[in-house]
């Protein structure tokens, strides 16, 4: 009896669920990005946009909550309410490392990512007249002048910076990394022959591809928009990363929301015309769902904890 | 080649429509304290999709050259800044007002955007490629130099009590370092506060000290808002005129600085007019009456702000790197367009390029009428609704304002503390304006400043990297002109009276 009434009320409690996810989304959902517009984050979720009206029906809603590079948005996450009718982007590592350095109001693990839909490859780059013709020159350079080698990237413990750390390690050479605001202000600095060279992305190159030229990108295979640049891998360095974006949801979110939002975000990133553009922005796709979450988060926290540690920007 | 094919194609009935319907929601978005030209362009963005891309970015560069123009209502008749971009026509233009000639300012600063706007329009129409490249020469420690130039202004800003303006600009750079640092990530003055990790953005603490104050005053003293004379003036647009082309000097050369300062990535139209203001005071002979309510004061602002439109457009479809806030939005737009912008845009795309940039004229020009028109109406708004209606639609404006910038409350708490601290501030003689300077040109001083230390100390250089460079030390020149020119002059001035009496 008491077994009989508890699954009435159970079945009783799931059937709203079930009956709101069959319709979920029916009505618009609104994307906060946690940076300003303009930038990379705004243009990947502006190209998924209309992909959502197309094959959901519903509207997507992009604003912005810019603050403390990001923190500000994701430490305000997991108050907003949880019904699937507003996600938030997430950056990595922006999400791993600013919790690691102080307290930002939020832990990495307090943020409930369904989906990776990319991320924005690693790449050395230089202009198109620079003396660095290979990856090899600016290794060269860099032994015979220890520390003065300059690099400018996009802000600290940033994937430029990360990068930077894990490549001088690698390749065993010092380099100077010269933080700025933004890519925009990172390229400018390289264009003008304030440094020597950048971390930048393989977007930059997409970009600026009359101006500069990528030494190498950060990337398991060659990017197919840039098939003659090699990658880190083939030319004896283990780097692949760069900035990973995702959509998180609130942590009251319902299970059963996060699995189908998850489902969606997929089909947006296996449709050939969302890959197309984004690859010809200098892209690359990634496909992490919200079941392969954990694993790809551990191994991240991991990669992303040990280069801040060695940067000494977390102790 | 800018050809008449271009100007064609930008005079069709689409495009002048979506011109003066930019052109209008921006001056009203601008007049709006908190809605800043950045977020209306960034609420187009989806709008513009659909649209041909020189249809686009006409629509997008009119409603941004509006929002420039509109942030100066609400900095000559509330003495608060509608935009940054604003901050410097707050000093003669509230003055203005105050004594009855806001109409006047209204038309005069609608005029002199129109002359800016035009001059940056033109810099990009013949000189983009070749401008581009100051973008490029200008490193992290020519940023601080000019920060550095931009806080000389304090002195003149703070004239009889430069000390309460030091102590202000002081409190203002202890301020620009709330809030993760932008180049080095650590965390500084948040007292453990989650609120102020994001720091205290520019139009928050512009809302707090200078409309706050107002907003109080207006509730603790029974006079009027504004002095109003009873007989109906019309636009004034005579006298404006008149004034106007008295003014052709100061308009053109605040015009080339706009342009020139909206070039560089990082500095902006507040900074523009900033500069503007500074030289038009220094090499006017009524530098004394700066402050005080001088036309002049408030044309060089308005004709600087405006020319940053063109200018900041020059590095944005040239190099493909955002002049100003509202680029790096513009420029997103395009990209998710399929447009690519670099060297050789205005070669392959010349059709949307040369049709934008006629555009952006017929924008400019079309600001004339609508500017005229809105501003008059913005005026009789401001003097005739009576002060208990004027002061709770304000503050409430200004919350929505607040709110609107980072789509965060705190900001608004941040905005009213400012604001209460800027009003006893005021009481003890401490103007807003010091304590602003130091919060803008604190971030852009110090990130120019680690930079180069950086760099310098990287390749065992520092001294020439300070003042090795010359365009560093064309800006050094600038600062040591603007710090003893007063004192110069005082003296020579002394001299010639000696040299008169004997």
């Amino acid at each position: 009896m008491k077994l009989k009434q508890f699954a009435a009320i159970a079945l009783a409690m799931m059937i709203p669920t079930y009956s709101a996810l069959a319709e979920y989304p029916d009505k618009p959902i609104s994307y906060i990005i946690p940076f300003g517009p303009g930038g990379e984050s705004d243009i990947t979720a502006r190209h998924q946009q209309p992909f959502f009206k197309e094959k959901f029906g519903q509207d997507v809603v992009i604003s912005y909550k810019p603050g403390g590079g990001g923190a500000v948005g994701w430490a305000q996450l997991n108050s907003i309410k949880g019904d699937g009718y507003t996600i938030m982007g997430t950056n990595l590592p922006h999400i791993i490392v600013k919790p690691l350095q102080k307290d930002v109001g939020f832990k990495t693990d307090d943020i409930t990512n369904v989906y990776m839909f990319h991320y924005t490859p690693d790449a050395l780059v230089v202009t198109k007249d620079s003396p660095f013709k290979t990856l090899q020159d600016l290794i060269d350079y860099a032994k015979e002048n220890p520390g003065k080698l300059t690099l400018s990237g996009s802000g600290k413990g940033t994937a430029n910076h990360l990068a930077q750390i894990r490549f001088d390690g690698m390749a065993g050479v010092k380099s100077t990394y010269v933080s700025f605001k933004g890519t925009g202000k990172a390229v400018a600095a390289v264009l003008g022959d304030q440094v020597k060279a950048s971390w930048g992305y393989t977007s930059v190159g997409a970009k600026h591809s009359e101006q500069v030229r990528l030494l190498a990108v950060a990337m398991e295979a060659r990017h197919p928009k840039f098939p003659d640049v090699p990658t880190f891998k083939e030319l004896g360095f283990d780097l692949v990363s760069g900035a990973y974006r995702g959509i998180a949801v609130p942590k009251s979110t319902p299970e059963a929301v996060r699995v189908k939002l998850s489902q969606m975000i997929g089909e947006i990133n296996a449709d050939p015309e969302f890959r197309k553009r984004m690859e010809n922005d200098g892209m690359a796709l990634l496909d992490v769902d919200y079941a392969g979450m954990g694993a790809f988060m551990e191994e991240m926290k991991a990669v992303y904890g040990k280069a801040a540690r060695e940067a000494g920007i977390i102790k | 080649m800018p050809g008449i094919e271009h100007l064609l194609e930008a005079l069709t009935p689409l495009n002048i429509m979506l011109a003066l319907a930019g052109v209008i929601a921006g001056t009203v978005i601008g007049s709006l304290p908190g809605l800043t030209a950045t977020m209306a362009v960034a609420v187009l963005v989806p709008i513009t999709f659909t649209m041909a891309p020189a249809s686009a970015l006409i629509l997008m560069g009119a409603i941004y050259t509006g929002a420039i123009y509109g942030g100066a209502y609400a900095a000559i008749l509330l003495n608060t800044p509608g935009t940054p971009s604003a901050i410097a026509t707050t000093f003669d233009g509230f003055p203005m007002a105050k004594r009855g000639d806001g109409d006047l300012a209204v038309t005069l600063a609608c005029l002199a955007s129109v002359a800016g706007g035009l001059v940056g329009a033109v810099f990009l129409l013949i000189l983009a490629p070749p401008l581009a490249s100051v973008a490029l020469a200008f490193g992290p420690v020519e940023y601080f130099w000019l920060a550095v130039f931009g806080l000389t202004l304090i002195s003149a800003l703070s004239e009889g009590n430069l000390l309460k303006g030091l102590i202000g600009a002081c409190f203002g750079l202890l301020l620009s370092c709330v809030g993760i640092a932008e180049i080095s990530a650590d965390v500084r003055f948040n007292f453990g506060s989650q609120t102020l990790l994001g720091g205290i953005e520019t139009v928050t603490a512009l809302i707090g000290l200078y409309c706050v104050p107002v907003l109080i005053d207006l509730v603790a003293t029974p006079d009027k808002h504004l002095k109003v004379t009873h007989e109906p003036r019309g636009f004034r647009l005579r006298e404006a005129l008149r004034i106007s082309w008295k003014g052709k000097f100061n308009l053109a050369r605040s015009s080339v600085i706009g342009t020139l300062v909206g070039i560089l990535p990082g500095a902006g139209g507040s900074i523009a007019g900033l500069v503007a203001y500074s030289e038009a005071r220094r090499s006017s002979n009524r530098t004394e009456h700066f402050g005080h309510g001088e036309p002049e004061g408030v044309q060089a602002t308005e004709s600087a702000n405006n020319a940053t439109v063109g200018g900041g457009f020059i590095p944005t479809l040239v190099l493909g790197i955002p002049g100003t806030p509202p680029d790096a939005v513009i420029l997103g737009a395009l990209l998710i367009q399929g447009v690519r912008t670099g060297p050789n845009l205005f070669a392959d795309e010349g059709s949307i390029v040369y049709t934008f940039i006629y555009g952006l004229f017929l924008a400019t020009i079309l600001m004339l009428p609508a500017g005229l028109v809105i501003g008059r109406y913005a005026y009789k708004t401001i003097v005739t609704v009576p002060k208990a209606m004027l002061v709770p639609t304000v503050a409430f404006m200004t919350m929505i304002g607040t709110f609107a910038i980072r789509n965060n409350v705190s900001d608004v708490v941040i905005m009213i503390v400012l604001g209460v601290i800027g009003w006893v501030l005021n009481r003890f003689g401490f103007s807003p304006s010091p304590i602003v300077l130091g919060l803008i040109l604190g971030s852009i001083a110090e990130q120019g400043f680690v930079q180069a230390w950086t760099i310098g100390a990287a390749t065992d250089d520092l001294a020439a990297m300070f003042f090795g460079r010359p365009i560093s030390l064309a800006i050094i020149a600038l600062i040591l002109l603007a710090l003893f020119y007063p004192l110069v002059r005082a003296r020579w001035l002394g001299r010639r009276r000696k040299v008169n009496a004997d």
